[in-house]
């Protein structure tokens, strides 16, 4: 039923904004002829990482490379970002404490070392934020204009004794986001195009591992499905669970939290905040009668304070998002590629 | 983050859902009055299409109402030989500036995107000033290709009469809404019943403007502005209208739009502009349609400045796919987007085949992104 997007001719920036496109480019070229793990979930389930069984436990791997422009933002930055985004994906697997990870540079002839050092700071003051130690690295530097500016690349490993899918929703299951959506992409686009709304706008990018610790003893078994809404939003990750899991969810725009100016600056630039990328934020997918209760200790979390029930999945509607606008109800869609400026 | 109940008072109250829950059954219950189903209705605005989409306000409007989404997007009703003057001034050197949305729509050689990957100079700008200051900046030549209702024309206007630099032209493929109306109107098939008409438009042009149109043609026409409790209350009123079959000029939109208009707009408007017959993408011939520069101005016209050499495109075979294209039918309020054989499938946002496919206002991109079709968003009620 789905359309099998071409590739085309030559990779593009669709190719890695987390919707369709990268999907298919992942699918149609890098499963090409991987051969699947004997045991556990690799590659082909195109989750946040791979689970590999160890004795009784898991063994959970993952990698992720980081480029953003500005590497400084407000909230944060790339070196935050890479520790953070490893630790966030290892935990969307369920593994929550991290055993190690490692950490690789690619710089460019002439990178300030000033600039490499309030990074490195950063990487260290959030590696511990995480309690995730790094433990072994590579350096690189190439010419001038060979890359830009900074490349940083994570991996991670952590063990647990359950791993959570990204595919176990069932109808009726309830969607829980963690907290306002929509906060780390606005801040990085008000400053890279210098939008007056600056000050107010701030990334949420944070390890959000020990958060999701206690979500997960609270709920057990009944958390069945969690994903990091980064690249595409909430709106990607959703499609993504419920593609994988075969159901349909229906949201309330009215329950999904967000910050007041991001409020101000989606109106403003008419962007979909449920488009837009988080950092430090999960969508975790609850059976019903646990869902109070998982609920509750994310509350008490600092970063979970405003985490709120969202939705519900249905037996209809497969593979699709339906949001409830409190006056109508419509299709919530995938972002695809960057939006055109409108005319009038 | 503000609790529920603070962000309840910090709402704009034109998105209250208790007013709209009102509205709504306001209107089913005066669209049933009527005692005959389907009910055709018009808007003629994208901006109206935005409002009923993102609200997915088609999934509460009354079966037996049809809200159609007329010619109402400046940058589908484009026609292709406009778009291949912009192509073809751009592959013979010029650099051409215009709005994001004109990029991707198709000509009958191709787009504007396609001229610029060919190595032509095309730049994306988000008003007229922003092409006036490129202009200021270089010695190359700039055409700013216009497009737009007249909400858009009066800013050209505006900056043509504050006197842009010697390198600076026109190609304008400005249009008028109004006479587009009368065309619907008398359209052989039409439904149409009443019109729902764009406040921002009226803000410009006073809603006074509409006046012998109802004289004309007997239909009501209802101006409305744009967020989802103005929709819903400008719909209501004009089924109202129709059912006491007291065609007339209604103002829902007093907060913005005046009898008169913004008379100094006006004024400068129709000082640069002149009406032309001309056709309209997908329509017709739209006597008085476009909006075009007078002679005064020829100096800053690009058609006059330049020698647009369109026979060269026409070598090209047009694409087959577009013979497939509804565009027309669907502007026309004839057709749905999912009537169409290539919606969704050949025709998507990325690869479009027709131009209401390409702008964030055309019907079949904005039905893409949201769901247009209300049986796509009917799902059982479970509450969480």
């Amino acid at each position: 039923m789905k359309l099998q997007l071409p590739i085309g001719e030559r990779i593009s920036l669709k190719h890695g904004a987390g919707g369709r496109a990268m999907r298919a480019l992942i699918e149609q070229v890098f499963l090409e002829g991987v051969d699947a793990p004997l045991q556990g979930i690799g590659l082909a389930a195109m989750d946040d990482g791979a689970a590999i069984p160890v004795g009784e436990r898991w063994l959970v791997l993952t990698t992720d490379s980081h480029v953003i422009h500005p590497l400084f933002f407000p909230g944060g930055d790339i070196g935050r970002l890479s520790v953070a985004g490893t630790v966030n994906d290892l935990a969307m697997m369920g593994a929550t404490e991290p055993l190690a990870l490692t950490c690789s540079v690619i710089l460019e002839d002439g990178f300030p070392s000033a600039d490499l050092l309030r990074i490195q700071k950063s990487i260290l003051a959030t590696s511990r934020e995480a309690h995730a130690p790094i433990v072994t690295g590579d350096t690189k530097v190439m010419g001038r204009g060979e890359i830009d500016g900074l490349v940083l690349n994570t991996a991670g490993v952590a063990f647990t004794n359950r791993v959570v899918p990204d595919c176990g929703l069932r109808i009726g299951d309830r969607i829980i986001v963690t907290g306002t959506m929509g906060d780390h992409g606005f801040a990085v686009l008000a400053v890279r195009h210098k939008l007056a709304l600056e000050g107010e706008l701030q990334s949420d990018v944070a390890p959000i591992n020990e958060m999701i610790r206690g979500a997960l003893a609270a709920g057990g078994q009944d958390v069945v499905a969690m994903k990091d809404p980064t690249r595409g939003g909430l709106a990607s990750a959703l499609h993504e669970m419920a593609e994988k899991s075969g159901v349909g969810v229906l949201l309330y725009q009215d329950r999904i939290p967000l910050s007041d100016p991001v409020r101000a600056a989606a109106e403003l630039l008419g962007i979909d905040p449920l488009h837009v990328a988080n950092e430090g934020k999960a969508v975790l997918g609850v059976r019903p009668e646990a869902a109070e209760r998982v609920l509750a200790a994310l509350h008490a979390h600092p970063l979970g304070r405003n985490a709120a029930i969202v939705g519900t999945c249905m037996g209809e509607h497969l593979g699709r998002i339906i949001l409830d606008t409190g006056l109508g109800r419509r299709l919530l869609t995938e972002p695809e590629g960057e939006p055109l400026p409108r005319i009038c | 983050m503000t609790s529920p109940s603070e962000r309840d008072a910090l709402q704009l109250k034109f998105r209250d859902p208790e007013r709209g829950k009102a509205l709504v059954e306001k209107l089913a219950h005066l669209t049933e009055s009527l005692g005959r189903s389907p009910v055709a209705v018009m808007h003629v605005c994208g901006s109206h299409e935005q409002a009923i989409a993102r609200f997915g306000l088609r999934h509460v409007f009354p079966k037996a109402l049809d809200v159609i989404m007329g010619p109402g997007c400046p940058v589908c009703i484009t026609d292709v030989p406009e778009v291949d003057e912009g192509v073809a001034l751009a592959q013979q050197g010029v650099r051409v500036a215009t709005y994001g949305d004109m990029l991707k729509v198709p000509g009958s050689a191709g787009s504007l995107a396609d001229a610029r990957a060919g190595g032509a100079k095309v730049d994306i700008v988000y008003s007229v000033s922003q092409a006036v200051e490129l202009a200021q900046k270089t010695n190359e030549e700039i055409v700013f290709f216009a497009t737009g209702f007249e909400t858009t024309a009066v800013a050209t206007a505006a900056e043509i009469l504050r006197g842009p630099p010697p390198n600076f032209s026109v190609l304008s493929a400005h249009k008028y809404i109004p006479p587009v109306m009368e065309i619907v109107a008398e359209m052989p098939d039409t439904r149409v019943e009443g019109f729902l008409a764009a406040g921002h438009a009226a803000t410009i042009t006073g809603w006074g403007v509409f006046e012998a149109f109802v004289e004309r043609h007997h239909l009501p026409v209802v101006v409305a502005g744009f967020e989802p409790l103005d929709v819903l209350a400008g719909l209501v009123r004009l089924v109202e209208l129709i059912h006491d079959k007291t065609p007339k000029v209604d103002n829902m939109y007093p907060r913005c739009v005046s009898r008169e208009g913004n008379v100094v707009a006006q004024q400068q408007l129709w000082q640069v502009f002149r009406p032309l017959g001309g056709r309209w993408r997908g329509i017709a011939h739209v006597p008085n349609g476009n909006l075009r520069l007078r002679d005064e101005w020829a100096h800053l016209d690009a058609r006059r400045r330049f020698h647009i050499d369109l026979a060269r495109l026409w070598t090209f075979a047009p694409p087959t796919l577009v013979q497939h294209c509804i565009c027309g039918d669907i502007m026309a309020g004839l057709k749905s987007p999912t009537d169409c054989s290539l919606f969704g499938k050949e025709c998507l946002p990325d690869t479009p085949v027709g131009a209401c496919m390409v702008s964030s206002e055309g019907t079949c991109k904005i039905w893409h992104q949201y769901g247009g079709h209300p049986e796509l968003t009917r799902a059982v009620e479970v509450n969480p």
